[in-house]
């Protein structure tokens, strides 16, 4: 398929060519692209589909924006990840198993891959290597996050990188967003919540469907967590619960640590 | 002249996961065949362990991002079971009404986008866009309307927020519920046009044996919980699952195998409707009837049809089931959990076919042992033994490599497999 030339208010767009793919995932968040029914066919048609191995039998090696699903936890998944780091311009990390490891990196916490290997497989060889980020192996232009991404979001990424805007995203946290909703906190629903210290741009999906937030999109900008900590305790949560939700999909880091460390005081 | 090809497809496309079909045959004796699952383990068994109860329907949901609805039911009913819990009416409909839902999103997304494309000779639903718009628009009206109907009960299409243990966190507006009883009598008729297209296209005439296994329907057609069954006669309880699952490990695949009386089993909508058709809805059972599918039907390809059939029963149902909701006054939306030591299993009927969930419990909630059992990895061996069958026939009947190529990834993908999640 060869570029056309398309005009988005007036003025022409290159459609660039763009290719989907998918490393250790439930492939979900390529999902939640066809599941945006209602603007399914406005969104195709900014781009050029090369590759989309999930929905398509074409394929190409010839592409500008790579869209990469997945964390990586075996070594030909790193091969083929810097390939496709070398063959285009853009890479964007889709989803948080692609940005942080994700819920696959879970099983790093157990620091011995020979017993994890062992509670699935028995004694049968199978290879596996710690979960990573795509940032780990290669550099990474731009992260969208979200177990699963936001369909809303991701519209509103890929058009201003089709169209060269900037793309930037909110530093608060999702309690902002959860606020202008007009929601009961969750904690005075009784349950615990990461949204005082996650970042934004979710709308506060969970928060909104009285589900606590469990941090998906990583911290936001300086977060609070020692004063998340101290709320956690005064409405009766315990540090295992407040690290159950840091800890699920490897946005957080060094506050997992330091939680740890803080706990066993 | 006698056949010889080395068909290799690797990373089968228009399936969700990572997948490889092999077939060399040299003057027309099949040489070696078989499908191979290549994709990354992720461990969910392992990283469960230590957990408290509450993250299991959570983390398991994100299992699969196709059918992440009825995983996160299956691990609320283990969970449920485990602790004595037993949902009640209203939460039963919601969480059955949900489980339609989604059984029509995924056979929709199956039938028109994955599928359909095979006999149409094209690579993608893509090029239906300008040839035929009016296809795509009532793919995409249906698909719209299921997972609306997943976002208003569930709170999301993909990994829901509102199914927990216990019930939901909060209830869908009735006046919600009642638009999209009116978006369902709506979609009928598409589905009768769905069923006029699937006549237009010839589905392959092949058969070999299997023995089918789901859930054993009551009064209904089973979807969630209940007693197991096999088309050669075996019935066992829902937690003796693993008398019907027997999975083992095999050299040249990332996903466990499953057997019964016969070397594979088959799960699926047409193991469902196989062993439960007299339970289908009679418009249902007139759409099977429309492409001559009775049970026991062993031509892999009727699960394409098996899944049209469902499709149409599930958007009957799912109207009965909104307005006896609509009829009933809200009772509240969930119930106390009080963990204990124990073992619970959760058996459902995922679009792909029947999934188990199954945890064990210390006394404080927290998870020492889990197992979850997928239809696809139930579905590999048998998706594995008709590839070599349709390789022997393709051999005796002197197919060309491009019809053998063709015909085998279609077999594949009549199973509608989701290959991550059988390597969970």
């Amino acid at each position: 398929m060869t570029a056309k030339e398309h005009t988005y208010l007036g003025v022409p767009v290159k459609k660039p060519k763009v290719a989907f793919f998918e490393f250790t995932s439930c492939e979900g968040c390529q999902l939640q692209l066809l599941n945006n029914e209602a603007t399914l066919v406005d969104f195709l048609s900014l781009l050029t589909i090369v590759n989309f191995r999930e929905a398509m039998s074409e394929q190409s090696n010839d592409y500008e924006i790579a869209f990469v699903e997945g964390s990586i936890t075996r070594d030909d998944e790193a091969e083929q990840l810097k390939q496709i780091r070398d063959r285009a311009q853009t890479l964007v990390a889709l989803g948080s198993c692609a940005c942080f490891g994700g819920v696959n990196q879970l099983k790093n916490r157990f620091n011995d891959l020979a017993w994890v290997k062992k509670q699935v497989y028995g004694s049968h060889p199978i290879e596996t290597r710690e979960a990573m980020p795509l940032s780990a192996i290669v550099p990474v232009d731009l992260e969208i996050y979200g177990c699963p991404i936001k369909k809303e979001e991701v519209e509103r990424v890929v058009t201003n990188l089709v169209l060269g805007k900037s793309i930037d995203y909110p530093k608060y946290p999702v309690c902002m967003e959860c606020k202008a909703n007009h929601n009961v906190c969750l904690f005075d629903l009784g349950q615990p919540c990461l949204g005082p210290i996650t970042r934004a741009g979710c709308d506060a999906w969970c928060p909104t469907n009285r589900l606590g937030c469990w941090g998906c999109r990583g911290p936001a900008e300086k977060p609070n967590v020692r004063q998340l900590r101290q709320i956690m305790h005064e409405h009766g949560f315990s540090d295992e619960q407040m690290l159950d939700r840091l800890e699920c999909f490897g946005g957080f880091g060094q506050y997992v640590s330091e939680l740890k460390r803080a706990s066993k005081e | 002249m006698k056949v010889s090809c080395n068909i290799k497809v690797n990373h089968l496309t228009r399936v969700e996961g990572h997948g490889n079909i092999r077939i060399r045959i040299k003057n027309g004796q099949v040489e070696e065949a078989g499908w191979d699952v290549v994709e990354t383990p992720r461990f969910f068994e392992a990283i469960l362990v230590g957990k408290l109860w509450e993250n299991a329907p959570y983390l398991c949901g994100r299992i699969c991002g196709i059918c992440s609805i009825g995983h996160t039911l299956a691990s609320i009913r283990a969970v449920e079971n485990a602790f004595g819990i037993v949902p009640d009416k209203q939460t039963a409909s919601l969480r059955l009404l949900l489980k339609h839902m989604e059984t029509l999103q995924s056979h929709i997304l199956h039938l028109y986008f994955l599928a359909a494309p095979d006999f149409l000779h094209i690579g993608s639903v893509l090029p239906l866009v300008q040839t035929h718009p009016e296809v795509v628009q009532r793919a995409t009206r249906l698909k719209l309307l299921a997972n609306d109907a997943c976002d208003i009960i569930g709170g999301r299409r993909v990994h829901p927020t509102r199914p927990v243990v216990g019930g939901f966190t909060m209830l869908p507006e009735k006046s919600q519920l009642a638009l999209i009883k009116a978006r369902l009598e709506a979609a009928l008729p598409d589905l009768v046009k769905t069923a006029q297209l699937f006549q237009t296209f010839s589905l392959p005439d092949f058969v070999r044996e299997t023995e089918f296994v789901s859930l054993k329907g009551g009064d209904h057609y089973p979807f969630i919980g209940g007693d197991l069954v096999s088309s050669d006669g075996v019935v066992r309880k829902e937690d003796e699952y693993l008398q019907m699952t027997n999975e083992y490990v095999v050299d040249h695949s990332t996903s466990k195998w499953s057997r019964l009386s016969r070397p594979s089993l088959a799960a699926g909508a047409l193991a469902r409707l196989n062993n439960n058709f007299a339970l289908l809805h009679p418009k249902a059972r007139e759409i099977a009837a429309s492409f001559s599918l009775q049970p026991v039907n062993h031509n892999p390809f009727m699960n394409n049809i098996a899944q049209l059939v469902e499709c149409v029963h599930v958007v009957i149902d799912s109207i009965a089931i909104i307005e006896e909701l609509l009829a009933a006054k809200w009772q509240k939306p969930r119930q106390p959990v009080m963990p204990k030591a124990g073992r619970g299993v959760g058996a459902v009927e995922v679009p792909r076919g029947i999934l188990y969930h199954a945890y064990e419990f210390d006394k404080a909630g927290r998870i020492t042992r889990a197992d979850c059992v997928i239809p696809t990895s139930q579905n590999n061996a048998n998706i594995h033994y008709d590839i070599i069958e349709l390789a022997r026939q393709s051999a005796a009947q002197q197919r060309t490599d491009a019809e053998i190529q063709r015909l085998a990834e279609m077999l594949v993908r009549a199973y509608d497999p989701c290959i991550s999640c059988s390597v969970h």
